[in-house]
């Protein structure tokens, strides 16, 4: 399980705001508990509308866990850091 | 785009610009339809059909205004809601399929979601722009917004981004239903999105005596008039169908024809001789006044013209009607057979008002007579309440009117108020001719009685006439007028047989007084003869004492003569001899 690549995907609209801050957010947990074990995808929606309708994107930002399933979301601008991590599950797999 | 087309129509009409539905009924009453690039709410409980107008919207705006429209539903997938619309004979897939309609299902699931840190609802907007944008739509359909309210739990920002969205959609210039769940005290749930919407259309389900019947109202309509009542609709086997009253204009064709009541002898006591062609006809009456057997000849009379006649029976099954009325004489089975006549019998409990609106028009549009009757339309009281039958049938008689159908109703009306001679369903001003059955009762008996209380545009015999359901059908007897009003039945015979003696007796007073005279005029020549004889004998003794007189004074005077020459020739000593 450990071997396990991470798919996370953020899809912005715009390099607004809320957007920046999420991504710097999402970096930093990224690479404090899953170095090396990820591989994070930015959609900006703005470019590429089509791609909302697939996962389900209503609120922006929104960072979507790929793999491994299930497919978690987590939306807003991930500026507390706990709930990131417990809604990712990323401590969970820490400890085991 | 839509804008500058907008803004054009605004400039060349004093009026608000406005998308038509397409539905039935809605257009009318919204005068024109829904207000053009503006979005419009449609609120209702559950089972109101919202989703089902908001589709209807778009496919009769993809079918018959060419605008291409998309369906954005937050509650059910794309292929239920193509399976839902399917029995309505919307293919959704053949529209999607065309890139006339753009089926977006917007899934939210609070379980799959966490929030941290702010956030907005862009991505709903691009997905809604994106999918508006590929295929040029005009028309957009929210289904149902709210469901957002269960997928986020920031209240004030979901708030504000409906706001946005709204005004988003106006500057898209895209005409759009949003549908909502009706609140409590509120018109949504949210109690957000009447504000911001510019039309506001309410759906309500209610059941009345364990009958549903479903209203629609327009709430508000910004820069607009419209009509304000509640409005039945239904949802039938093609899509909504809403009974505007407002679409009474009163303007049909009539016809200048007469046409037979089926009774001969009903058909003198009009001045032409029958009906206008194309007039809607009354028949009131008591109960067992045989109002359904007047129906039944006015059928068959059409019938016998080669006129299409459907019956529509709220009281006897079509088997009961034939053989009930084939004792009268009136045989209208072979008319059934060779498909000219149509019975059509249903209880009156089966359905709501407007569904028997909708299935009498229907009808009607498929089998296209030139005669309807319906007996009773009393009966349908009993699903509704006066003011919802009055009102359904001022469009059944106005619908008659303006498709030229000769239409004959009957109505029972109660026999303690029948004195009132007014139809409770007051349908009574709509109708042109009133024929009114009524008992008149005398001595141990009932019998029929037939006038016309009204006749649009022809004179009309004032007469209460008897009538007799014979063997051979109906029979008008002849007015018989007595010294306590007119006289029927057993009555008649009585009648008839105490003029009979009186007119003996008057007889006999007429020859006994002629007897009489001669009698008098006897004395009086008898008399006349007496007096005469007297003045004759009378007049013989005058002429007898006169006669005498005249000898006597001729004989002194020959006397005298005699004596003078006697006194000259001899002398005086001789004078006796």
């Amino acid at each position: 399980m450990d071997e396990e690549m991470w798919e996370l995907r953020l899809y912005v609209a715009g390099q607004t705001v809320k957007s920046m801050q999420a991504l710097a957010n999402l970096k930093t947990y990224c690479e404090q508990h899953l170095k090396g074990r990820y591989r994070l995808e930015i959609v900006d929606l703005l470019q590429h509308p089509q791609l909302a309708e697939g996962d389900q994107i209503l609120a922006i930002p929104t960072l979507v866990r790929k793999v491994p399933a299930p497919i978690r979301k987590i939306i807003g601008d991930l500026s507390n850091q706990e709930r990131v991590l417990v809604g990712l599950d990323i401590r969970a797999l820490d400890h085991s | 785009m839509p804008n500058q087309q907008y803004s054009r129509a605004a400039a060349s009409l004093p009026q608000l610009p406005k998308a038509p539905t397409g539905i039935e009924g809605l257009d009318e009453i919204t005068e024109g339809g829904l207000p053009l690039g503006r979005p419009t709410l449609v609120c209702g409980s559950a089972g109101c059909g919202k989703t089902l107008l908001g589709i209807e919207f778009l496919v009769r705006g993809i079918l018959d205004y060419d605008e291409p429209g998309v369906l954005m539903a937050f509650e059910e997938t794309a292929p239920e809601l193509a399976a839902n619309v399917a029995s309505l004979g919307f293919d959704l897939a053949q529209l999607q399929a065309d890139k006339k309609l753009r089926l977006d299902h917007v899934h939210v699931d609070r379980s799959e979601i966490d929030e941290t840190g702010e956030y907005d609802l862009e991505g709903l907007f691009i997905r809604l722009g994106y999918a508006i944008d590929t295929i040029g739509a005009k028309r957009v359909v929210l289904d149902t917004i709210e469901s957002l309210f269960s997928g986020f739990s920031n209240e004030a920002l979901l708030r504000s981004e409906i706001r946005r969205l709204f005004r988003w959609l106006k500057d898209k210039g895209v005409t759009t239903i949003i549908t909502a769940e009706r609140g409590e005290g509120t018109l949504t749930r949210q109690g957000l999105e009447e504000y911001v919407s510019d039309c506001v259309v309410l759906l309500d389900n209610r059941i009345i005596d364990q009958i549903t019947t479903r209203r629609l109202r327009i709430v508000k309509y910004r820069g607009s008039t419209h009509g304000t009542n509640e409005y039945p609709y239904i949802i039938t086997e093609d899509g909504i169908s809403v009974l505007p009253v407002t679409s009474l204009r009163l303007e049909h064709a009539v016809s200048d024809n007469i046409v037979s009541t089926g009774v001969a002898d009903l058909d003198t006591m009009f001045r032409r001789g029958g009906l206008y062609q194309g007039s809607s006809t009354l028949v009131t009456g008591t109960a067992g006044t045989a109002k359904t057997t007047l129906a039944a000849a006015f059928a068959l009379a059409a019938c016998q013209r080669g006129e299409p006649t459907m019956f529509f029976a709220f009281e006897e099954s079509p088997a009961q009607l034939l053989r009930n009325m084939a004792s009268v004489g009136l045989a209208l089975q072979p008319f059934v057979d060779s498909g000219l006549l149509r019975i059509e019998a249903s209880r009156p409990t089966l359905n709501g008002l407007e569904r028997h609106l909708v299935t009498i028009h229907k009808l009607i549009g498929q089998f296209k007579p030139q005669t309807v009757l319906i007996d009773p339309i009393s009966n349908l009281v009993s699903v509704g309440s006066l003011s919802e039958v009055r009102s359904m049938l001022t469009r059944l008689v106005d619908f008659l009117k303006v498709q030229g159908i000769n239409a004959l109703f009957t109505a029972l009306i109660s026999g303690s108020q029948g004195q009132r001679e007014m139809t409770e369903e007051g349908i009574s001003s709509l109708v042109d001719t009133w024929i009114h059955v009524r008992d008149l009762e005398g001595v141990g008996e009932r019998n029929r009685g037939i006038s016309i209380l009204k006749a649009r545009g022809m004179a009309h015999s004032n007469q209460v006439r008897e009538f007799i359901v014979t063997e051979h059908g109906i029979r008008l007897l002849d007015v018989l007028v007595g010294p306590a009003g007119i006289i029927t039945g057993a009555s008649r015979l009585t009648q008839h047989i105490q003029e009979q003696a009186r007119a003996l007796a008057t007889e006999q007073e007429a020859e006994r007084r002629d007897r009489e005279l001669e009698r008098k005029r006897r004395v009086l020549e008898a008399t006349i003869a007496n007096l005469r004889t007297e003045f004759e004998s009378v007049e013989e003794e005058l002429r007898l004492v006169n006669s005498e007189e005249q000898q006597r004074h001729e004989s002194l005077s020959d006397e005298r003569r005699q004596l003078g020459r006697s006194f000259s020739t001899r002398p005086p000593g001789d004078a006796n001899a």
